[in-house]
């Protein structure tokens, strides 16, 4: 029987100014056993014509999550860790809320299952004690996986923001993104 | 007859390249392997540790390999995917050979042994023996390397044995032999962390080294300032401190008007210059005519920005300077090294802790295979053919009288001219696609046509080996034990995770029966990969490169070892130069002054755009391998040509319209890719395919006087919009390299 070794301390931070966009994080999550060679991470160019800006954008576990919130199946659930999982394949019922609900637009509807399937950090990885594979392998560490002091002491010029409002709805998530020294939270509109 | 024995799309269908991708569930296995091994990636010179999951002489899958201290885990797209290449549907599974009208046959290993020596001897006794070559390559061992040199010399008798790393390292290894007596990066990757002044020069680290980029990023949250010299804003020069915009071509310029800087502001480091190196004065002398306007005119790069580079460089207490293909595929490709050289010397920023030069050597084992004896003016050791001591001492090693072995001969593109010209006849080749590598290749191609017998040992039919005679079913990285030199001059281990499957060999082994049936088996009768390693560490004791020190179990003990290591007890050399001693004949380094030339084809009226060639993050070199792996493909499917809108919009391109691209040699037609990362004056087009997708059509075949690398990175061009959109069907084909 496998011991959960869940980490508490370890965070995921994302960082987009060194996001290469070379998309070795979707290739490495879609390796994962649980996955179908599905990416749970997406790698997107901002404006291609006008950059080479890439954004990475990972399920962000939110701390009151509106995809679980909205479930009519109750098929999502959040655990004692704070990790927000894929819809438990029992339950699904594939009717999208979770799709529309969520802020970040991480869950995707796997149309030929019929199911909703996103990032569950890893899970197999971290409840081991090791890192999940997209910061395991990402060569610019845009995507890190460690304890918070050790980011702000590797980074000195970036800060993690965990908060986010949208219009009038704050949102708290367990990944953090980094953001200029000084920022608290980041408001998308 | 190394004519295509039938139409390019039959060979396609039945050979591929076809894409390969890991079933939903995963390769039987995979889940649970029956062990990992660990080794290294078979692609960059970065040689990033990686484990290799095996399931019933199978590779199933990866697991990083958290412990290898360069990447720790971390890995590229083409990293994480690399497993792939194995267990292909495309494997060549045994000897093939060219059956006129019908393609290629399997043939037994006997047959295709005896045919290959058959034509070896009658073409040898016909024309000479430096009518048949060899052309091989750097994604092998430093086991192979040695052994094909030795191959060449001792069982083939050949002057004409060269490398694919005369496409790749030489522009660096001349400059760097030149000032320092030794061709190696001077510092381990560990040196960048925290030089206060970065300068990345024509290296594209982001898409072509990934895994370097943390490097980068770690010294800039330690305070580094990043200048990055590149015609594109590429991923690592968007958020850099200073982004040179260096018009193809300009390189020499750029830095020779940066070294009067330095001069001028006396930002210098006049004890080392006076103690450590020769020819200051002549150096700074040719570029005393070289300011701001004449190198903004010559660069393309506005004045200011090059004087605040110079301002950096200059006022840095410690400093690394990258640079890669970017200023090395030139004409000038020496002199471009050298002018970096002269920035890094004037400073006497070398041999301390966070001050550091090298290039980044590009091929899985750049670094080691152009030092033991692959190159046609070289022997083990990186020792010179043409020293009659060398010469003497490692026709010791091998056994032979020194008078039999053969003196230097063509480097890679002569070869090809020379067998354009029907000088050479017979050609044997080892990982080496000159098809879609080498420039100007519908000349490659009439060449290939041209020779009388072919043989190609590769694992792939690539489009190289599609004209050959007989092909030998060759082995995978992953397929032979071995080792291999890092970019930063770490020896590392190569394991073993599968044996070659099907009649495929491992190429050691075909390369001994080979020799065997040449008549000088006794010279390549070795038990294992360490037993050529251990002759190898013999034959380089005392060169430049010594790796006698070094034995397989100290590698694994210590997760590799810095070469130079003369000695059992010696810990090897991540940092070059601490004690001042370079080895130059006066033990100095040496300044060396480089007046500016123009690129050897500039643009004029009927060709007015400059075109530059490089890589794309999920492609490797000519693509045998990378072609093959679909999601590699997929992401980056065709070559596109990078256009600045402002000169699209003289020539009404839009976004994915078609535009022929000609040049003096060739036309290929490509979409278009509208994006103002790039200088109004140069179109960009990655290289990695062939056929009618193919770069390398239009590319020239000038040569670096002293390298002689080919000039892939500046040529002239024009832009033929075709009027329509490209079409989708093309896009999915382009892998492929159909005609």
């Amino acid at each position: 029987m496998p011991v959960t070794d869940y980490h508490q301390e370890m965070a995921f931070f994302v960082d987009m100014q060194r996001c290469i966009g070379c998309h070795a994080c979707e290739m490495a999550c879609a390796e994962c056993e649980t996955n179908g060679q599905e990416s749970m991470i997406h790698v997107n160019y901002v404006n291609r014509a006008e950059s080479v800006q890439t954004t990475v954008q990972v399920c962000m576990h939110c701390e009151d999550p509106a995809c679980a919130n909205v479930c009519p199946a109750d098929a999502i659930h959040k655990d004692e860790f704070g990790v927000v999982h894929s819809a438990n394949t029992s339950r699904c019922i594939g009717c999208s809320n979770c799709v529309l609900a969520c802020p970040f637009g991480v869950p995707k509807k796997m149309e030929e299952a019929e199911l909703m399937m996103k990032c569950n950090m890893c899970y197999d990885r971290t409840s081991a004690g090791k890192k999940p594979m997209c910061a395991t392998v990402c060569p610019s560490q845009a995507l890190f996986y460690g304890t918070r002091e050790e980011i702000e002491r590797m980074r000195p010029d970036s800060v993690p923001v965990n908060s986010f409002k949208f219009g009038k709805e704050e949102v708290n998530t367990k990944v953090s993104i980094m953001m200029p020294k000084g920022t608290h939270q980041l408001i998308v509109g | 007859m190394a004519k295509l024995p039938v139409a390019t799309d039959q060979l396609i269908k039945k050979f591929g390249p076809h894409k390969a991708y890991t079933p939903q569930s995963g390769f039987y296995g995979a889940h649970e392997p029956d062990r990992l091994v660990k080794t290294h990636c078979c692609y960059c010179g970065m040689q990033c540790g990686i484990q290799l999951k095996v399931k019933d002489n199978k590779v199933t899958g990866f697991e990083p390999w958290m412990e290898f201290p360069f990447n720790e885990g971390r890995l590229c797209p083409k990293g994480v995917q690399r497993y792939l290449q194995n267990n292909h549907p495309d494997r060549l599974l045994g000897p093939i050979q060219r059956v006129e009208g019908k393609g290629f046959e399997p043939v037994s290993w006997e047959h295709a042994m005896s045919k290959t020596v058959s034509e070896i001897r009658r073409i040898q006794e016909k024309y000479g023996n430096d009518a048949f070559a060899m052309l091989s390559g750097v994604s092998i061992t430093n086991e192979k390397s040695y052994m094909i040199g030795k191959f060449a010399r001792v069982a083939l008798k050949t002057a004409n044995l060269d490398y694919n790393g005369r496409l790749c390292m030489v522009s660096a290894g001349g400059g760097n032999k030149k000032a320092f007596g030794l061709d190696r990066s001077s510092n381990s990757w560990a040196d960048l962390a925290h030089a206060e002044v970065i300068i990345v020069a024509g290296a594209n680290i982001s898409e072509t080294f990934p895994t370097l980029t943390h490097y980068i990023w770690q010294a800039r949250d330690n305070g580094a300032k990043l200048i990055v010299v590149d015609p594109r804003v590429i991923p690592l020069a968007r958020t850099a401190d200073l982004h040179l915009p260096v018009r193809p071509g300009g390189d020499s310029a750029l830095f020779g008007a940066m070294l009067k800087i330095l001069a001028d502001n006396d930002w210098l480091d006049h004890n080392f210059i006076n103690n450590y190196t020769s020819g200051f004065e002549e150096t700074i002398a040719a570029v005393k005519d070289y300011t701001l306007d004449w190198a903004e005119e010559q660069t393309g790069i506005p004045g200011e920005k090059i004087m605040e580079a110079a301002t950096l460089w200059g006022k840095a207490k410690t400093s690394f300077l990258l640079h890669a293909r970017g200023i090395e595929h030139h004409t000038k490709g020496v002199d471009n090294v050298l002018s970096c050289i002269n920035l890094v010397l004037a400073t006497g920023r070398i041999g301390k802790p966070y001050c550091g030069y090298g290039t980044i050597t590009g091929q899985g084992n750049g670094q080691g295979g152009r030092e033991h004896g692959h190159k046609c003016d070289q022997l083990p050791g990186n020792r010179d053919i043409t020293n009659p001591e060398h010469r003497k001492y490692i026709a010791e090693v091998w056994g032979i009288d020194e008078k039999d072995m053969p003196g230097k001969g063509l480097t890679a593109y002569e070869q090809i001219e020379a067998i354009h010209r029907g000088e050479i006849k017979g050609l044997i080749s080892i990982c080496f696609n000159p098809l879609v590598s080498l420039p100007n290749n519908n000349f490659v191609r009439e060449a290939l046509e041209k020779l009388e017998f072919y043989i190609c040992i590769d694992s792939f039919l690539s489009e190289t080996a599609r004209h050959a005679d007989i092909v030998m079913a060759g082995s995978l990285h992953e397929e032979e034990e071995g080792t291999v030199t890092t970019a930063e001059g770490r020896v590392v281990k190569i394991n073993e995770a599968v044996t070659p499957p099907g009649m495929a060999r491992r190429d050691g082994e075909i390369l001994m029966e080979l020799a065997e049936k040449l008549g000088a088996g006794d010279k390549f009768s070795y038990a294992s990969s360490e037993d050529i390693f251990n002759e190898l560490r013999i034959a380089s004791r005392g060169g430049t490169a010594d790796y006698y020190g070094i034995t397989y179990k100290k590698i694994v003990d210590n997760m590799g070892v810095f070469w130079p290591c003369p000695s059992p007890d010696h810990p090897g050399t991540p940092r070059l130069w601490e004690d001042r001693k370079f080895k130059t004949p006066d033990g100095k380094a040496h300044f060396n002054p480089v007046p500016y030339r123009p690129a050897s084809e500039v643009t004029d009226k009927e060709y007015p755009v400059v075109l530059t060639t490089g890589r794309v993050v999920s492609q490797y070199l000519s693509g045998t391998s990378t072609r093959r792996i679909g999601k590699l493909v997929d992401q980056y499917p065709e070559p596109l040509l990078e256009i600045h809108p402002k000169l699209a919009f003289r020539y009404g391109i839009k976004d994915r319209d078609l535009v022929r691209v000609e040049t003096r040699r060739g036309e290929a037609e490509f979409p278009a890719q509208v994006v103002e990362t790039i200088r109004e004056d140069t179109v960009f087009i990655p290289y990695h395919w062939g056929g009618k997708h193919s770069a390398n059509q239009l590319t020239i075949g000038s040569l670096d006087p002293v390298s002689k690398i080919p000039e892939f990175k500046v040529c002239a061009c024009r832009l033929i919009p075709m009027g329509y959109k490209a079409l989708d069907v093309i896009t999915k084909t382009a892998y492929q390299s159909g005609l």
